[in-house]
């Protein structure tokens, strides 16, 4: 579904991804990890093609993200993302937020744009709140919005960057359950956080990165097991002791 | 001691209107184009492609260094000669009107640039991001997402901006235009009555801008809120 081949990246002289490899299968979970300033996001958005990379090849279900002929918009349209903030129009009703992609870039008709993303905010648990404004829910239901606008696209994938980090820590498992659902269900998931609870639960494998390199890429029994680098086992007691 | 009589101007207000709707035509026009070529202006400067960017910041610079006054007095000479000579329409008042409309509309348009371009800034990075990863093209994530939330964080400094320029619009007297000020200035000159005349435009002009920005204010403070 996913294939990352030697993918690198560099901002001028500073090199943010160095030879990044990995595949990620249909229906496969993949937790990324790694301390701040790892490159996680920066991989992530590769992968949609928000961040050019300068060296190696990314193909989602064989489309080529990198080749300039690649029409990014009707790949983006199906490879969801959810990001660290949120990011929901705050000038638009969480309904709107939910039908507008549908509308101007699947080209659905209102009616059933809105339908659609009623049955995902009921799937999330929040259809009472679809005439409010963004500004008017917490954190943690606006993330679940935010998810449920991605889906409402229909996509192949989905990317979640640090989708909990900004919460509050009582916020945290409303939008995780939802993320488990997803998993659970079959979605195709690429997911940075650090929620290792999450990562136990659903993940296939984990990734560990470090100063843009991946360092380790295991199942999830053996990268909890023993991580074969000191840098993911100093990296690992460190969040699973707070 | 100087006798204040203001018997002229009764008779007159009738005169004075058509000239504060000449001056309210000018305003609204140049407001309205000015928004709008400044808005593409601010996006030609903040995209990638230089030869778009150059052009705006230059056309911004230019126009931001040099006197309202004389960007009126050349589009006065220019533009009526160029429709004459081009289109062959005779110089009338109406092609002075639309002299002067068009050099305030591409005036403005500099200063509405650089406000919008701060507008589009002030809306946070990821917004631009959102909307791309959903599929949207640059277009539709300036248009559907960026450019909403920018304006309406720019409305209080547009309709300020919009005030300066209703008082900006005097300066058409140097065409003897009839807006507000030419009108009263003409009317003055005729009966000998400059200094009534120009205290009463004074204090329209006064009352107008002055409710006007206490409506600005009020209005930020509902956004702020
Ligand atoms: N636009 C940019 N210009 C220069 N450096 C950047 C830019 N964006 C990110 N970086 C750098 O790239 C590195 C990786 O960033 P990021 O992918 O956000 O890390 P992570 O998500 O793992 O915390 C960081 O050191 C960051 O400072
Ligand atoms: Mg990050």
């Amino acid at each position: 579904m996913i294939s990352i081949r030697k993918v690198s990246k560099h901002y001028g002289s500073f090199q943010v991804l160095t030879d990044c490899s990995t595949d990620v299968q249909k229906g496969e979970v993949i937790v990324v990890c790694g301390p701040s300033g790892s490159g996680k996001s920066t991989l992530i958005k590769c992968v949609n093609g928000l961040e050019p990379f300068q060296q190696g090849e990314i193909l989602v279900n064989g489309i080529s993200v990198g080749d300039p002929k690649t029409n990014l918009s009707k790949l983006r349209a199906h490879v969801g993302m959810v990001f660290q903030n949120f990011e929901l129009f705050p000038h638009m009703s969480v309904t709107d937020n939910l039908a507008i992609a549908q509308i101007k870039v699947l080209g659905r008709g209102r009616e059933e744009a809105v339908d659609r993303g009623l049955k995902l905010l009921d799937r999330v648990g929040l259809l009472a709140q679809a005439d409010k404004f963004p500004g008017q829910l917490s954190g943690g239901q606006q993330q679940r919005v935010a998810i449920a606008r991605a889906l409402a696209m229909d996509p192949i994938c989905m990317l979640f960057d640090e989708p909990t980090s900004a919460l509050d820590p009582e916020m945290v498992n409303e939008v995780l359950d939802v993320m488990v659902g997803l998993a659970l269900g079959g979605m195709t998931m690429m997911v940075v956080t650090h929620e290792m609870g999450f990562a136990r639960r659903v993940a296939h494998r984990v990734i560990f990165m470090d100063q843009g390199r991946i360092v380790e890429d295991a199942p999830k029994e053996a990268f909890f097991g023993t991580p074969r680098s000191e840098r993911a086992q100093q990296f690992l007691s460190k969040i699973l002791h707070h | 001691m100087y006798e204040f009589d203001w018997s002229s101007i009764p008779g007159a207000l009738p005169f004075l209107w058509a000239g504060m709707k000449t001056t309210l035509e000018i305003t609204a026009l140049a407001v309205a184009v000015g928004i709008v070529w400044g808005t593409l202006l601010a996006i030609m400067r903040m995209s990638g492609i230089r030869l778009l960017s150059w052009f705006a910041a230059g056309y911004v610079n230019l126009f931001r260094s040099i006197p309202l006054v004389m960007v009126l007095l050349w589009f006065f000479l220019i533009v009526p000669a160029l429709m004459e000579s081009v289109f062959s329409i005779p110089r009338t008042s109406d092609t002075r009107l639309a002299s002067a409309m068009v050099a305030f509309a591409l005036f403005e348009a500099a200063y509405y640039a650089e406000i919008i371009r701060a507008g589009i800034q002030s809306v946070h990075k990821g917004q631009m991001g959102a909307a791309l990863a959903l599929g949207m093209s640059y277009g539709q994530a300036m248009r559907l997402v960026v450019l909403p939330q920018a304006f309406r964080n720019m409305v209080p400094l547009l309709l300020t901006q919009g005030i300066i320029l209703f008082q900006d619009t005097s300066l058409v007297y140097v065409s003897s235009l009839a807006d507000f000020f030419g009108a009263a200035y003409k009317v003055g000159d005729r009966d000998g009555r400059l200094v009534e005349l120009l205290l009463f435009a004074g204090a329209v002009y006064f009352l107008i801008c002055f409710s006007a920005s206490l409506l600005v204010k009020r209005f930020q403070k509902k956004v702020i809120a």
